[in-house]
């Protein structure tokens, strides 16, 4: 689950690591309130989850009232590489000495967390490791010893940080990487990590992925979320606690199991379709659960023809049949069905939606006709 | 012979009075795997259809000399129940359970690793099945019989769909390991890859990906050195969108890292042959058996 900055800097500052001051605001009336009690100069910045906003006018500094009002007015609704803003985060303008680069990464390849620091900070970091991989110091930590006051040190001097902060930077990254381990963070990035005039470290941008399995640990996260991010199938999907994917094409697809509906997709696309969605219906299917994934598949008005792909584990195909004909008598869809059931209980499964009888459903053999099937009715 | 599980397997499940714990293990029961023991804390002493249930796993052991646990308990006790059995010294630990926390798979996997007894396959798996021999987890064993060809999998159901193209194609298994879709598995391709190749009944090994990691990418280069048997591979996800979660929580591409054709490609370029979809993999399977 991915944070806002926002949201990702409170949670921050709750472990004590220092942010600027601030307030989010959803309306220019908040946006000017919010701004009257933190003060001028203050920052407006556009709450999405993507990069390089600045540059498209999503931050801006506002030196009194008139100008909050025309930034807020600007930047809320403006749209941001295709995402709408919602909300905006009004902070109190600080004074920048240095900007430096700070993450912390799970690691799934090495198998441990992965600490980063640079004092090239503020600009696209993927790129400063493209060019300059040497600028950026980092380390593995150990998950069962935790991140130590040597870890710290050997990082901010391999970084060359400047000498007056060498220890303030080893807590900050120690502060850092406890947030990581307490909240079950699978992403810290903070970028720019800046030192003020004053020799003060704050965290000027935060990036926070959080791990979706851990939540119910952590139910304050749990009610974070981002209204922007989400597209309207995928939110029906998620609370009927289906696996949902929204993709650009016009066949639905439905399927049990990730690496089996990943490969329909592939399969489809090969024979010149073009895929709506990925549905895992997950195993253990009952039939209103499938009935409940046609109605999310086919909420989808750009949905021309819809694809079953099931082989029964835990998943039984007379359960999908079953679904699939509760569908058909509650919401009696009006594009055609392409049914390819294999596994526990096909024969029954196959029976069942032969005495339905159901107008436009066919039933196919193989996987690979299955997908040429949909790809020529879904035409 | 086969890998992993088979004749020699003692089998304790973790989680056996659950709905999906019994009715799965007496479907491994039934199928001919040896299940000596379950463990339910607080429902030691009862038993399910004649399979003893133990408190803990550490008296499920002494009791019964189980040498392999399956772990079906739910995700927010499943990190705890596999170090149980690790302590317990059982020396193989298949793990079902879907939606563990990855910091408490990552403090697993580490403890595991540095203690060095025990080996981890899973979580978010579908076990393991050698036909004729043994089945421990949840694949449907029905569609599978015994024969020459290995298959490893980050997937579930897509074994299944492989596996049965295998069959329709005339070709059993050896042993069909799955060893899961999250991020940090406790046995990886070239762990597998590695039994494959030492066991005398495979004669061909099916490597199956998806998106994600750079595990498959790890395990070409594996292949390219230490495997002589031959491998076919495949990986699903071709058309997945970057930064898009594709069900399992490994299934991610970020970046350009990750994607299905760098990993084809990393494969092919270690000689591995890529079939583009599971029909494709048992037309190559066919032409390299010779059948």
């Amino acid at each position: 689950m991915d944070l806002l900055e926002y949201q990702g800097k409170q949670l921050l500052a709750r472990h004590g690591v220092p942010v600027p001051s601030g307030k989010p605001a959803v309306s220019v009336a908040e946006a000017v309130a919010a701004a009257e009690e933190i003060g001028y100069p203050c920052v407006v910045k556009a709450q999405v989850q993507i990069g390089g906003r600045g540059k498209l006018g999503g931050i801006k500094v506002a030196a009194n009232r008139e100008e909050v009002e025309e930034h807020a007015g600007n930047i809320l609704g403006m749209d941001i590489k295709g995402l709408t803003v919602h909300e905006v985060w009004i902070e109190q303008a600080s004074d920048i000495a240095s900007e430096y680069y700070a993450s912390i990464v799970f690691d799934r390849s090495a198998k441990s967390s992965l600490v980063m620091l640079s004092t090239k900070g503020g600009m696209d970091i993927e790129a400063v490791a493209d060019e300059d991989p040497d600028a950026i110091a980092h380390l593995h930590v150990d998950p069962l010893l935790g991140f130590q006051d040597f870890h710290g040190r050997r990082l901010a001097f391999d970084a060359g940080v400047d000498a007056d902060v060498i220890r303030p930077i080893g807590d900050m990254l120690a502060k850092l990487y406890a947030t990581y381990v307490e909240e079950e963070a699978l992403l810290i990035e903070v970028n720019p990590l800046i030192i003020t005039n004053d020799r003060e470290i704050k965290a000027l941008d935060a990036k926070v992925t959080l791990d979706g399995n851990a939540l119910y640990r952590h139910p304050e996260n749990a009610e974070l979320s981002d209204p922007s991010a989400e597209d309207p199938q995928e939110v029906m999907a998620k609370e009927r606690g289906l696996t949902y994917v929204k993709l650009d094409g016009n066949i639905g697809i439905l399927g049990n199991g990730a690496g089996l509906v990943m490969s329909t997709l592939d399969v489809v696309a090969q024979a010149g379709g073009a895929p709506a969605n990925f549905l895992d219906a997950g195993g253990g299917s009952k039939a209103e659960a499938i009935t409940s994934a046609v109605e999310v598949i086919l909420s989808d008005t750009k949905v021309t023809a819809v694809l079953f792909n099931i082989f029964g584990g835990i998943t039984r195909c007379d359960e999908v049949a079953k679904g699939l004909i509760e569908a058909f008598a509650t919401i009696n869809p009006t594009v055609p069905f392409v049914v390819r059931l294999d596994g526990t209980n096909d024969i029954a499964g196959r029976e069942l939606l032969a005495e339905a009888n159901l107008p436009n459903v066919h039933t196919v053999a193989t996987m690979l006709e299955a997908a040429e099937k949909v790809v020529e009715l879904a035409a | 012979m086969s890998v992993l599980v088979g004749k020699d397997t003692k089998l304790v499940v973790s989680g056996i009075t659950g709905r999906e714990g019994t009715f799965h293990t007496l479907n491994n029961r039934s199928y001919g795997t040896n299940v000596v023991a379950g463990v339910t804390p607080g429902k030691g002493g009862q038993d399910v259809e004649g399979i003893p249930v133990f408190d803990t796993l550490h008296k499920a052991v002494d009791e019964t000399g189980a040498n392999t646990a399956m772990i079906f308990v739910p995700p927010r006790f499943a990190a705890d129940a596999i170090l149980e059995a690790e302590d317990a010294g059982i020396e193989l630990i298949i793990a079902i359970t879907e939606g563990i926390p990855a910091h408490d798979e990552l403090r697993v996997f580490n403890h595991i690793k540095s203690k060095g007894t025990s080996r981890l396959i899973g979580p978010n798996c579908p076990g393991i099945l050698s036909p004729g021999k043994a089945n421990v987890g949840i694949i449907p064993a029905s569609f599978f019989r015994e024969g020459q060809v290995g298959v490893v999998s980050r997937s579930g159901t897509l074994t299944y769909q492989i596996g049965n193209e295998l069959a329709q194609r005339g070709f059993g298994n050896s042993s069909i390991v799955g060893i899961g879709g999250d991020p940090v598995p406790g046995s990886n391709f070239i762990d597998i890859l590695e039994l494959f190749e030492a066991d005398d009944q495979t004669e061909l090994i099916v490597m199956s990906g998806e998106i994600g990691g750079d595990a498959e990418e790890q395990a070409a280069e594996y292949i390219k050195e230490h495997v002589t048997k031959p491998v076919i591979g495949y990986i699903a996800g071709f058309t997945a969108p970057p930064g898009k979660q594709m069900g399992h929580a490994g299934a991610i591409v970020s970046g350009s890292k990750g994607t299905a054709v760098a990993k084809a490609e990393a494969l092919e370029a270690c000689g591995v042959r890529v079939g583009r979809t599971p029909t494709e993999v048992a037309n190559i399977a066919a032409d390299i058996l010779g059948a």
